[in-house]
């Protein structure tokens, strides 16, 4: 229905996202892009799906990595699909590349956002076409910009930090997975949604590949974690019972001064 | 002639199989000023005699840039020229709004030929008394479109429209093998050639012509007046040599790799104006 102004009885809006894929990181390196991103699809705080593909090719030279509503994001590939489908259909040595794919979706999300019934995503496309290397990210208000590297969501936070510091022009493909696998170990860590499967996509003016789905090993050997008990043997469960002496001494003398105030009954 | 019996409207055939009205205006566009386009691997030059009606009267303009990248030239009913300029104009704006891109000129051009098919089926239109030149830049390099009222279009390495265009096709017949490697500044050279041999005998100056140069690193312009003279003038055209021969019938297509589309036209070469 259109109404001009927005109110709750407007069934069709997305209001909070329900499914959500976190972080996506895109860098750009000697050959093309590499995006990476993990596998995960949370619903609200239970990682409810691990094998959500957030990685998908684009017509013949753009990639596509989206967080937010997994939902959303399977709407904007069948606008994608139909929007390849005509470009193919003209048939004439002409192609849509990752800059024009990449305003396309700034337009589409820029104008629902105007709706007030926004895809709740944060896109990130990459592509080369023609030897150019392109890298954009677009938000669900519309926000977009080119940059040599981007990041969705906790990305931003803890992944831009690390490539702002260590990206190069002309990273070598190695260099380029060992520097997202540096982010992604620091997501897995700190990040809640994150889970520990991953993939990696690269894309060169030859073509996409998307890599399998892998795990990043992890490290939990820290000293504080090592010999927890050491200086005092239970001390763990020492504490625990102090904890719960404490809280019943309180829960006691609370009750004991509530029966003198108020006298037992 | 015998064709007046199935050319009152545009959507009935005759026996022969021919759409008179659609005819009819192609022959519209044989009546206006010569137009003609040539390219290389990396520019495109259009050119257009430009006579005003009176000494009192500015010059009709047939040159429409459309985007830095696409420019148009025209011969036939000017006003449905401009009206198909600001179309094409249109469609580059909303291109460019959407993709951050040009708009490719092959699909432009399919644009336009479509929106003049349409015009060849519906009983309440008329077609485009118009052809256009369409030149243009994109990422397959640089092409040269000619779009007729049918709703044909062709591509073409070098083309000539509009009246006494076939002096000119000859001419570019001759030379047209060695355009492709031609520098921007040779281009121009052969464009002011060619239009100096539809002035036939008339002197070639700035004041009858209109250049327009669009190419690899250079955004689709109107060459000013000052410039065309220096050019004529550094190229020494006098109008003095003997124009080629006209004698030959009238044929589309003069270098086109394509095959004409529309009936053929095998008449005589268009009157003098």
């Amino acid at each position: 229905m259109d109404t001009l102004l927005s109110s709750e009885g407007d069934s069709q809006r997305t209001q909070y996202p329900y499914v959500t894929g976190t972080s996506v990181i895109g860098i750009k390196y000697k050959d093309g892009i590499l995006m990476a991103a993990d596998m995960g699809g949370s619903y609200g705080s239970t990682i409810r799906y691990k094998s959500v593909e957030r990685l998908k090719q684009v017509g013949k030279h753009s990639l596509i990595g989206a967080s937010g509503e997994i939902s959303d994001f399977q709407e904007i590939l069948k606008y994608l699909d139909e929007l390849i489908l005509h470009d193919n259909m003209w048939d004439d040595g002409n192609s849509l590349g990752p800059k024009e794919v990449h305003n396309y979706l700034t337009r589409v999300m820029y104008n629902r956002r105007n709706k007030f019934d926004p895809l709740w995503n944060s896109l990130i496309i990459g592509g080369v076409k023609n030897g150019h290397k392109y890298l954009g990210s677009v938000s669900m208000i519309g926000v977009h910009f080119e940059d040599d590297h981007v990041a969705t969501g906790f990305g931003n936070h803890l992944a831009r930090p690390i490539l702002r510091e260590e990206w190069r022009e002309d990273l070598t493909f190695e260099e380029g997975v060992k520097l997202l696998e540096k982010c992604m170990r620091n997501l897995l860590y700190r990040d809640r949604s994150a889970v520990n499967k991953l993939q990696i996509a690269k894309i060169t003016e030859e073509g996409l590949t998307v890599s399998q789905p892998y795990s990043l090993k992890t490290f939990w050997n820290f000293a504080a974690f090592q010999n927890p008990t050491v200086g005092a043997e239970g001390s763990w469960i020492l504490c625990l019972m102090m904890f719960c002496c404490t809280k019943t001494c309180a829960f006691v003398d609370a009750s004991f001064s509530f029966i003198a105030r108020h006298g037992s009954a | 002639m015998f064709r007046n019996q199935y050319d009152t409207d545009v959507t009935t055939w005759s026996p022969a199989g021919r759409l008179f009205q659609v005819e009819y205006a192609m022959e519209a566009v044989k009546q206006g000023s010569a137009a003609i386009g040539l390219r290389s691997k990396t520019h495109v030059v259009l050119a257009c005699v430009n006579k005003a009606n009176s000494e009192l009267s500015s010059h009709q303009k047939k040159i429409f840039k459309v985007d830095d990248h696409i420019g148009v030239a025209i011969a036939g009913l000017t006003a449905d020229g401009r009206v198909l300029s600001r179309y094409m104009r249109s469609e580059c704006i909303n291109y460019g709004y959407t993709y951050e891109s040009p708009l490719p000129v092959g699909r432009l051009v399919v644009q336009l030929a479509d929106k003049a098919q349409v015009c060849t089926q519906r009983s309440w239109k008329r077609p485009y008394g118009v052809g256009l030149l369409v030149a243009g830049l994109d990422e397959s390099g640089a092409h040269l479109y000619y779009n007729c009222p049918s709703g044909n279009y062709f591509e073409y390495q070098a083309f000539a429209i509009g009246s006494r265009s076939q002096a000119a096709k000859t001419y570019l017949e001759r030379k047209f093998e060695k355009f492709t490697e031609s520098s921007r500044d040779d281009l121009v050279k052969d464009a002011l050639f060619a239009i100096r041999e539809t002035l036939q005998g008339e002197k070639l100056t700035s004041a009858v012509c209109t250049i327009a140069v669009v190419g690899v690193g250079e955004a689709f312009n109107i060459l000013d007046q000052k410039t065309v003279q220096a050019l004529i003038n550094e190229f020494e055209i006098s109008g003095e040599e003997a124009p080629a021969d006209e004698s030959a019938p009238e044929q589309s297509g003069g270098a086109a790799p394509d095959q004409s589309g529309a009936a053929a036209e095998e008449e005589a070469a268009p009157m003098d104006i």
